[in-house]
Parts: structure tokens; C-alpha cells; sequence
């Protein structure tokens, strides 16, 4: 991607130490250009591999975007017509219903994104801030709270799918039967409703890697500043407010990216729970960019589609990258 | 030194990438010699495993014949399209394959399929062989079919003999006024006449296709144009989301439906009557014995099945296709020829409990039974094609869509008017391609 | 490891013990639905939901491996999930150490370019990398689509941009006071990854193993079109509960769990080392 993302506190900027502080014994081959090299061979089999399995492919999706590949042309790809810009106009055509199908399939994504990732932070960081002082069961709470992680997607949303059917199912047998709550038994993998069982899914099976990658780095926050803390007369809310917070900040920054991307992309809870057509209000763009290429052979229009979200969340992403950057004295991450 | 190593270690890293690829699973599609072929078959059976079970002993039967090896490898319908979509866009695929009938004319469409023109048939025992019906659902109009039927199904009246007697309904509906008369008396305490599967997308599209067809309209007009808005299209699929919304003699709950839960319904008596195909096997793998439920003839406007009006099924069924790109033709053809043959015919169509698309198979008296004879006829004389265009499936998707969002609104106590109808219709049609 | 002096405040065990009992509740009802229902006859199953089966029964758990290889499946995912793990993380840290501890030029280029490639929905490119392992195979020889090879390959590249992100982020975090001292020991820079670094960045190398082992062993959408029957992966091979006519649900749920107790065993070990702190890693 040659978009020039200016990031100032891309990680490490500020640590220029080549070759740590190592002029110790002269060598025969100029040891600065070894130096200079060395961090280029340990990028090398990385950055291999992304040019082979995403970099390529990206750009030949970005190519077809703009040809016609429907069934009469995936054969040969490179045989098959150019459109121009044609497939674009037909996605941004807010005329029509493919236009106005994606423009909400688009909002739809970018609540639950905001929604999933905040509610999985928010567990996640909580849960882990919670257990960060060891009591009894918590060897054991820690297993269970990674269940979810470690469950098949599949077996997590088909799960899920049993427990929301409207007839038979656990959420409505508790909220309908025992508890009385409703009267009627709502439908909840279709019509609105589907919203809020995606999103649920979604944050089940999401927030416990939330919780380790957090637990992992609290790990590393030295003692010293808890006990300085006490010692100044700090409780435990403030510690955690002035010191755990902060300390957080850095791996926050790639967490919560993380967990937006991926949400924003993720195609296997729709898919499992609502199969190749999902309900309006959880049409998720990657189900709804499945639809319009594999599910209608019009790889075409789905590609277009695919770089107009990949340009979206670029300019998210900058954007992201440099206002949490802002305002912060250390350049590290 | 240490720097050295590092590299070492990187290029050995990377190597060793390259290795772990290259190394496991090759060679395992087994194309190159022309003593084997590769085939896919799609899910019949109740699991995976039993069709391997099923299909083994055949595929040694043709290996003895022969001398050609077939690796079979049966591949789950959630699969089977983007396997099929992948094999295409990069002809690296199986010598022959399965495919949904529906899709036949999409596929047909890519030119990855080979055209049976006569020279083909001619090599597997000529075109004659078929049943009309089935061989229409092998391709576009006009064109040599891209595949050839294996086995055929059709819609059936699957009704509960125990709920029609406990309601005092001496015979199965034969038009759809007694079908919601009957669906009335049977709708009380709990139980429900009907039973759909409002959110399975095909299944939506094989029930308002053959309805349109009753009341004279069809969704693609003469030139292959969507026509998804006219008044007969618009009634046939009001009537379909009628039995749920006005007639309610189908539970809301089964808007949702989309894995045949309505079978597992009528197994439990819970629903009396299911429009399905080939049911049996399911049915009785719920439990139920093989005289609890009746088979009828979908109803029709005139009560007598038949030809225009009176259709009353869509041609439901597996086509065997030869993948152009296949390096072993010959050995292909023999194989479909293998497939098709009477011997096979039966062996296969009577364990999958459908009907052989071979009209010399179809005599056997293992397919005369009540249940059989039903969808055998209903094949023969009143089963229709799905529109055989290629934009097939983007019908199903849109159409099929619109349906199981009305059937949604339906059970969610919306009223199911004919502008909502068609203003859902139109929108389909805006979304198919334009050219 | 907030080792306060003082006991925490009432008000602190009361918010954890109320947030970690919900949050449990939320946890453990589907997986408590899973086990109920995996323990039910199939027609039980498609009935109207109970808390407590009425007709226990073990036979899902018999079943289960003859419905579909669920062993072969497994052995397949074990593999790819495994290899794609092991690969990503050593690649991961060559590339997370070098971006953290040197600047050189294009440094930005390539953790901007890495972390783009997360941008793209997989559904695109999924024919395209698929057209392009047949022409490495119609090139060389080298088999990998349909392969464990190809799919390895594939996951090792998806997890690979996050976990470079995430062990920037840690070894970042790890006092470069540590890398000097080591420096006049002495030591070059691989030995000061592999002495310093590396020992002290631990949880965090375990938290990124499980990401990349987690990414490759649910994904489904790649290894829907990437295996065949003798490689296909667990994520994949699980929908072939779902047949044409039936969803043996009971068999779903007894399968899902059986495969994953391996998979919260394994966690259980790892815990140690997530916990395993910055004291145990800058002793050394």
C-alpha cells in the first residue's frame, strides 16, 4: 500500500540504537553495513510472505474491481472485460437498492464494530484488572473465561443459533416460560432482534482475547509503582485509575485496532448463525460482499465493494493511529 | 558471528516454510494418469461417512470394469458451490462432479462443464435414455445440456394419517382451498396444518416458482428477462405467505426455519402436512414408520395435476457433470456412463429413496411404491424446470429473500398486503444484473 | 500482582465478586448448553428446550466419529494449527525485534503495509490466492492448494501482522535499560533477543501463540475451499453434522467439546507462562 500514513509514534521510532551499543571488536567485513542489513533480514521471511498471500491477491482484487467477472468470464480473468469504473457506480448508487443495500449493510458494521470491540474491551480489561491478585479458584476462572476463545467458531455460533431459536430455544424458554419477562416469544435470528444476537455472539467469543492479551501485559507493569502508589496513600481504584490505566495505554492501542479490524471483517459469525442471507439489520459487509460475489457470481461488483472498504478503513485506521498518538510524551507504541 | 547465525536461521525459516507446504498432501488429487479419476459427490446420504459407505463399493464395482480408480470425495453441500466456483476459476478440479440441478444453467454458463452434444451421449447410450423432465433441468434452452441427470426428485404432499383422522379429514387436499380448509380444522391446540421453511432460500424459491406457474406467470419472461412483478408472480407468492399470515395455518415460529426443522415438526405430529421431496429416509430417521404419513400429489387450482397451470413441482434432482478441463475424458464419459446405467440406477436411487432420471431404471418395481409412485408421476407428467437462465442463482438469492423477509414480517403480526408484495418483488428485481 | 500492602477495600471484592459471577454466568450458560444437550437423544434435542436432559444418554459421543472423521479433522487441524503457530511467532519476533529495537528506512512502510493487509476483506481475496497456489502448482510442483502445506502457509500469514503489532508493542515495553546492560556484558544483538528480550517478553509471546493458533484453528471460510476430505480442518469438518436433511445437533455439541478439551488443557499449562512475569525474564 503506498498510502503514505504519517504515523509519528510508529513503535520503536525513538530507540535509534543500532546494533545496541556493540563497537566492541572490529571486524573484517564492514560491520555498518551488516548492521544496517540486519533488520532487513529479520523482516525478510515476513514480509515474504505477506507479498505472497496478501499482498498479491489484494492487488488482483483490486484489478478485478474494475473488470466485469461474472459466470461468463471467471473462467479466464485475465480474458475477461473491462468495466471502468462501472462496478464503483453501481456499489456507491444510492438510487438503487445494491447502492442502498451496502450503504446499510455499512452502518449496520460500523455499530456493531464499535459496539463488539467496546463491550470487549471493557470485559476483558475488567476481567483481567479483577484477577490480577490472586484468590482462590482463580487458576480455574481463568480456564473457563478462555472457553469461548477456544471453541471451533462454528461449534461457539451453531451453539448459539440452537439457544436463540424462537420455538425450542434456551434464551427464549428463559426469558418467555421461567421468567415471564415477555409474553409473546420474540424472533431473535431474524428481523431486529438479529442485531442484537450477532452482536452477542460476537462479544462472547471475542472478549476473552481481549482478557489474555491485557492479562499479558499487566504482567509486565513493574511492582515498584503499586508499592510507591500505597506508600503515597493510594487505594486500590487509584491505583488501578493512575497506574494500572496508563501502563495499559500502549498495548491498548494495538488491542483495540485489532479488535476493530477484525470485527469489522468478520464473516464467520454471520455466516454460521444467519447462513448466505442475513437479516437487514445484521448484514454484516463481509456477508453482504460474500452475497454480491460468491453467492451471485459477480466477483466483479464484490471487489469494488472490498477496495471501498479497505480505502474506509485506511483512512480509520490513520486516523485512529494519530489521534491516540496525540498528547503522549513517549514515542513507544 | 551471532548475525551470521540469525541469517542462517532466517533463510532456514523461510525454506522450511516453503518445505512444510510443498511436502504434505501432494499429489493427492491423482490427476495426471489417465487410470484415475477424481470425483465429487455432493451429500445424499444422512452423513458423509455413509455416503462413502454408500458409493465405495460401486466406485470398485467400475474400477473392476474398468481398470479406472476413482477417488471419491463427498463434499458438503456448505461446500459444494465455492469448491465448484474455486475449480472453475482456476480449472484445477475434479474429472466429474456433482452438481445441484438448480445450478445447472449458471454453471453452464462459466464454459467449464462439457456440453453433451450427441457425440457424447452417443457414448453413454444416447439421449433417449432420459426422462424429458429431468434432461430439461440440465442446462439453458437451445443448448446441448452441461451435465446429465443422476438422480431426480419432485415435491410431494407428506401428510399425518393420525392428525387427519383425529380431525376427521377423510382424504389428502387435492386443491389449495381444501389444503386451507383442512390446515384450518388441523390448527388447534398447539398444532399447525403446514409446515415451511421460511428462511431456506431454495426451498422458498421451489414453492413460488410452481405456485407462479399456477397462476399462469413465470419469473423470467421469453428473452431471459426477470419479470418478477407481474400480477400472477405477485399472487403466488402473497398465497405462499398467506397460509402463515391470513390463513394461519403455519406456525409463525417457522419463519425461521432454514434446516428442516418442519420435517422434525411433522415427525412429532406437531404439524400435519409438509410439501417436501423425498422425505421418507429423514422422516423415518425421526422416528417415524413408513405408515404414519401418506404422500399426495401437491395440490393444484383444478385438483388435477398436469401440464401449465396444473404443475405442481419444480424437476428437483443431482446432474452429473464432466469437467472440460479433465485430462481424462474418456475415462469420464465411461464413468458417467457407469452412473447412468440401469444397474446403477437402481442400486443408488433406491438407498437415496429417489427416483432414476433413466426411464428404463424407473420401471423397477422397487420405485412403484405409494410413496415413490406419487413423485414418479409427478415428475413425469406435471414437474416443471426452474427458469434456465444463467442468472439462476442470483433469482434464488433475490427472490428467495424477499420471501423469507416476508414470511419474517408475517410472523412478526405485519400485515401482508399485495403492494408490500410487490414492492418487495421490485426490489429483487432491481437487484439481478442489468444487461 | 498488585501487591498492595493494605487488603483491598470491601468495595473492590464486592465489584469482583459481582462482575466475575455474571460475567462466569455469561461464560458458561452456552457452554452448559452445549454439554446438556450433547448428553440428549436427537429427537430430545429438537424438542423444546430443558436445563436437565430427560433421557441421558452417551451415544452422541460414540457417534460422533462415524458421522464424519472427526479424528482425521481433528489431526488435520492439530497440524495446521500447530505448525502455522510456531512459524508465525518466530517469524513474528524477527520482525517485531528488528521494528522495535533499529530504525531503518522503510520501517514505516512495512508496519503500515503489514497492518493494511488486515484491511482487506478475506472473502476477496480468497479466489485470488486460491488462482494463485494453482499456479505455483502448475509452475513447480509444489502442491498447495487442497494441501496442509497451502493452509499453513495461509494462516501463518493471517495471524503474522497482528502478532508483529503485538510483540512490537511488548518488546517495546521491556526497559531498554535491560538491552544496555546486556550490551556491556557483551552480547550482540541476536543474543540480546534471545537472552533479554525474548525471556522477558514471554506472556507476551504466549498471548500472541494463542492468537495465531486461535485464528488457524476457527477459521472457515479458507480451509472451506483450501482442503479436501483428507486434509479438511475441524472449523469445516464440524458443519458436516449440518447434512442436507438433518442437524444432528447432539452430535455438534458433543464433537465441539471433545475437540476443545484438548485446547482448554493446553491453555491450562500455558497459564504458568502468561503469568510468568518482567521478575522472571530480566533475572536471567
Amino acid at each position: 500500500m503506498a498510502t503514505a500514513t504519517q504515523d509519528p509514534t510508529l513503535p520503536g521510532r525513538r530507540t535509534a540504537r543500532p546494533g545496541g551499543a556493540g563497537s566492541r571488536r572490529t571486524r573484517r567485513r564492514s560491520p555498518r553495513l551488516r548492521r544496517a542489513s540486519l533488520p532487513y533480514l529479520l523482516l525478510l521471511p515476513a514480509a515474504l510472505l505477506e507479498l505472497l498471500v496478501h499482498l498479491v491477491p489484494m492487488l488482483t482484487g483490486i484489478l478485478a474491481s474494475f473488470k466485469e467477472l461474472t459466470q461468463f468470464y471467471i473462467r479466464d480473468w485475465s480474458a475477461a472485460p473491462w468495466r471502468g469504473l462501472e462496478n464503483y457506480r453501481v456499489s456507491v448508487d444510492l438510487d438503487a437498492p445494491v447502492g442502498q443495500d451496502l450503504l446499510n449493510s455499512f452502518f449496520v458494521t460500523c455499530v456493531f464494530s464499535v459496539l463488539a470491540v467496546g463491550m470487549c474491551w471493557l470485559l476483558g480489561t475488567a476481567a483481567a484488572i479483577f484477577m490480577q491478585e490472586n484468590f482462590r479458584g482463580r487458576g480455574l476462572l481463568r480456564a473457563v473465561f478462555l472457553t469461548p476463545y477456544a471453541l471451533p467458531v462454528y461449534a461457539a455460533a451453531i451453539t448459539w443459533a440452537f439457544m436463540f431459536q424462537r420455538d425450542n430455544g434456551m434464551v427464549n424458554h428463559v426469558l418467555v416460560d421461567q421468567l415471564g419477562l415477555l409474553d409473546e416469544r420474540p424472533f431473535w435470528l431474524l428481523g431486529d432482534n438479529s442485531f442484537v444476537a450477532l452482536a452477542v455472539v460476537a462479544i462472547w467469543k471475542t472478549w476473552p482475547f481481549a482478557f489474555l492479551i491485557v492479562m499479558a501485559a499487566l504482567q509486565n507493569i513493574p511492582k515498584e509503582l503499586y508499592e510507591a502508589a500505597a506508600i503515597d496513600g493510594a487505594g486500590i481504584w487509584q491505583q488501578i485509575r493512575k497506574i494500572t490505566m496508563p501502563s495499559l495505554h500502549p498495548i491498548n492501542r494495538v488491542l483495540v485496532l485489532v479488535l476493530f479490524l477484525w470485527t469489522f471483517n468478520d464473516f464467520n459469525t454471520p455466516y454460521i448463525l444467519f447462513g448466505d442471507s442475513a437479516p437487514a439489520p445484521a448484514n454484516l459487509i463481509s456477508i453482504h460482499i460474500y452475497q454480491s460475489s460468491f453467492v451471485t457470481w459477480n466477483f466483479g461488483t464484490g471487489s469494488a465493494m472490498s477496495v471501498l472498504l479497505l480505502l474506509f478503513l485506511l483512512v480509520v485506521t490513520a486516523g485512529y493511529l494519530l489521534v491516540t498518538s496525540r498528547g503522549r510524551k513517549t514515542a513507544d507504541v | 558471528m551471532q548475525k551470521l547465525r540469525v541469517a542462517a536461521a532466517v533463510l532456514a525459516l523461510g525454506t522450511l516454510a516453503a518445505c512444510g507446504s510443498g511436502s504434505t498432501g501432494a499429489g493427492e488429487t491423482g490427476k495426471g494418469t489417465p487410470k484415475t479419476l477424481t470425483y465429487w459427490a455432493s451429500n445424499q446420504g444422512p452423513s458423509i461417512e455413509a455416503d462413502k459407505e454408500i458409493l465405495t463399493p460401486e466406485l470398485k464395482k467400475f474400477e473392476q470394469q474398468t481398470g479406472i480408480k476413482v477417488e471419491l470425495e463427498v463434499v458438503p453441500w456448505a461446500d459444494l458451490l465455492n469448491r465448484i466456483l474455486a475449480a472453475t476459476t482456476s480449472g484445477r478440479g475434479p474429472d466429474v462432479l456433482n452438481i445441484g440441478n438448480t445450478w445447472s444453467t449458471s454453471l453452464q454458463a462459466t464454459g467449464a462443464l462439457l456440453p453433451w452434444d450427441a457425440a457424447a451421449f452417443g457414448k453413454i447410450g444416447g439421449k433417449d435414455r432420459f426422462v424429458d423432465s429431468a434432461l430439461a433441468s440440465a442446462g439453458a434452452e437451445g443448448q446441448d445440456p452441461a451435465a446429465v441427470p443422476l438422480y431426480s426428485m419432485a415435491y410431494a404432499l407428506y401428510y399425518h394419517k393420525k392428525a387427519f383422522a383425529d380431525a376427521g379429514i377423510d382424504k389428502p387436499p387435492a386443491t389449495w382451498d381444501e389444503l386451507v380448509a383442512a390446515g384450518k380444522k388441523l390448527s388447534t391446540g398447539g398444532k399447525w396444518g403446514l409446515g415451511v421453511e421460511g428462511s431456506n432460500l431454495s426451498n422458498n424459491i421451489h414453492q413460488v416458482f410452481v405456485l407462479a406457474k399456477q397462476h399462469g406467470a413465470d419469473f423470467f419472461d421469453a428473452s431471459g428477462k426477470p419479470a418478477f412483478t407481474s400480477d400472477g408472480a405477485v399472487a403466488a407468492v402473497k398465497q405462499y405467505i398467506d397460509f402463515m399470515a391470513t390463513d394461519k395455518i403455519v406456525a409463525p415460529g417457522n419463519a425461521e426455519y432454514a434446516q428442516n426443522q418442519s420435517l422434525q415438526d411433522f415427525a412429532k405430529g406437531d404439524t400435519a402436512m409438509i410439501l417436501w421431496q423425498t422425505a421418507a429416509t429423514t422422516l423415518e430417521s425421526h422416528g417415524m414408520k413408513p405408515e404414519e404419513w401418506g404422500v399426495a400429489p401437491v395440490p393444484v387450482p383444478s385438483g388435477a395435476p398436469g401440464t401449465g397451470q396444473n404443475i405442481n413441482s419444480m424437476v428437483a434432482g443431482i446432474n452429473l457433470a464432466v469437467f472440460k478441463n479433465s485430462d481424462n475424458l474418456d475415462g469420464a464419459l465411461q464413468f458417467v456412463k457407469f452412473m447412468t446405467g440401469d444397474e446403477e440406477q437402481k442400486i443408488l436411487n433406491k438407498t437415496y429413496g429417489s427416483i432414476p432420471p433413466v426411464k428404463t431404471a424407473q420401471q423397477d418395481a422397487a420405485f412403484n411404491t405409494p410413496d415413490l409412485a406419487v413423485l414418479r408421476d409427478t415428475l413425469a407428467t406435471s414437474a416443471a424446470a426452474l427458469p434456465r437462465v444463467p442468472e439462476e442463482s442470483q433469482f434464488e438469492t433475490a427472490v428467495g429473500t424477499a420471501v423469507k423477509e416476508l414470511f419474517a414480517d408475517a410472523a412478526q403480526g405485519r400485515e401482508i398486503t399485495t403492494e408490500l408484495v410487490k414492492e418487495r418483488l421490485t426490489k429483487a428485481q432491481q437487484q439481478m444484473p442489468t444487461k | 500482582m498488585s501487591s498492595a500492602p493494605t487488603a483491598p477495600p470491601r468495595s473492590f471484592l464486592w465489584a469482583r465478586a459481582v462482575f466475575l459471577t455474571l460475567l462466569s454466568g455469561f461464560v458458561l450458560v452456552p457452554v452448559f448448553v452445549m454439554v446438556s444437550s450433547s448428553l440428549k437423544p436427537l429427537q430430545d434435542v429438537s424438542g423444546r428446550f430443558r436445563w436437565l436432559p430427560s433421557g441421558l444418554t452417551i451415544r452422541p459421543y460414540f457417534d460422533i466419529w462415524d458421522t464424519v472423521p472427526l479424528a482425521r479433522y481433528f489431526a488435520n487441524s492439530v497440524v495446521v494449527a500447530g505448525v502455522a503457530t510456531v512459524l508465525s511467532v518466530i517469524i513474528a519476533i524477527f520482525a517485531a525485534y528488528a521494528v522495535s529495537r533499529y530504525d531503518f528506512p522503510g520501517k514505516r512502510v512495512f508496519t503500515v503495509t503489514v497492518l493494511s493487509t488486515q484491511m482487506f476483506p478475506g472473502i476477496l481475496f480468497l479466489l485470488p490466492l486460491f488462482l494463485i497456489y494453482v499456479n505455483i502448482g502448475n509452475a513447480t510442483g509444489i502442491a498447495l492448494y487442497g494441501s496442509r502445506g497451502g493452509l499453513i502457509l495461509t494462516y501463518l500469514t493471517f495471524s503474522l501482522p497482528f502478532s508483529i503489532w503485538m510483540l512490537i508493542g511488548y518488546f517495546a515495553s521491556i526497559p531498554r535499560a535491560l538491552d544496555e546492560a546486556a550490551a556491556v556484558d557483551g552480547c550482540g544483538p541476536v543474543a540480546t533477543l534471545f537472552r533479554i528480550v525474548i525471556p522477558a517478553a514471554i506472556p507476551g509471546i504466549v498471548a500472541v501463540a494463542v492468537y495465531a493458533f486461535m485464528t488457524a484453528w476457527g477459521e472457515v471460510l479458507f480451509a472451506s475451499i483450501m482442503t479436501d476430505d483428507t486434509t479438511r480442518t475441524l472449523s469445516v469438518g464440524l458443519q458436516g453434522y449440518a447434512t442436507q436433511n438433518d442437524v444432528y445437533w447432539n452430535q455438534v455439541m458433543a464433537a465441539s467439546l471433545t475437540v476443545s478439551v484438548p485446547i482448554v488443557a493446553g491453555f491450562l499449562l500455558l497459564q504458568r507462562y502468561l503469568v510468568a512475569g518482567l521478575t522472571a525474564g530480566a533475572v536471567k
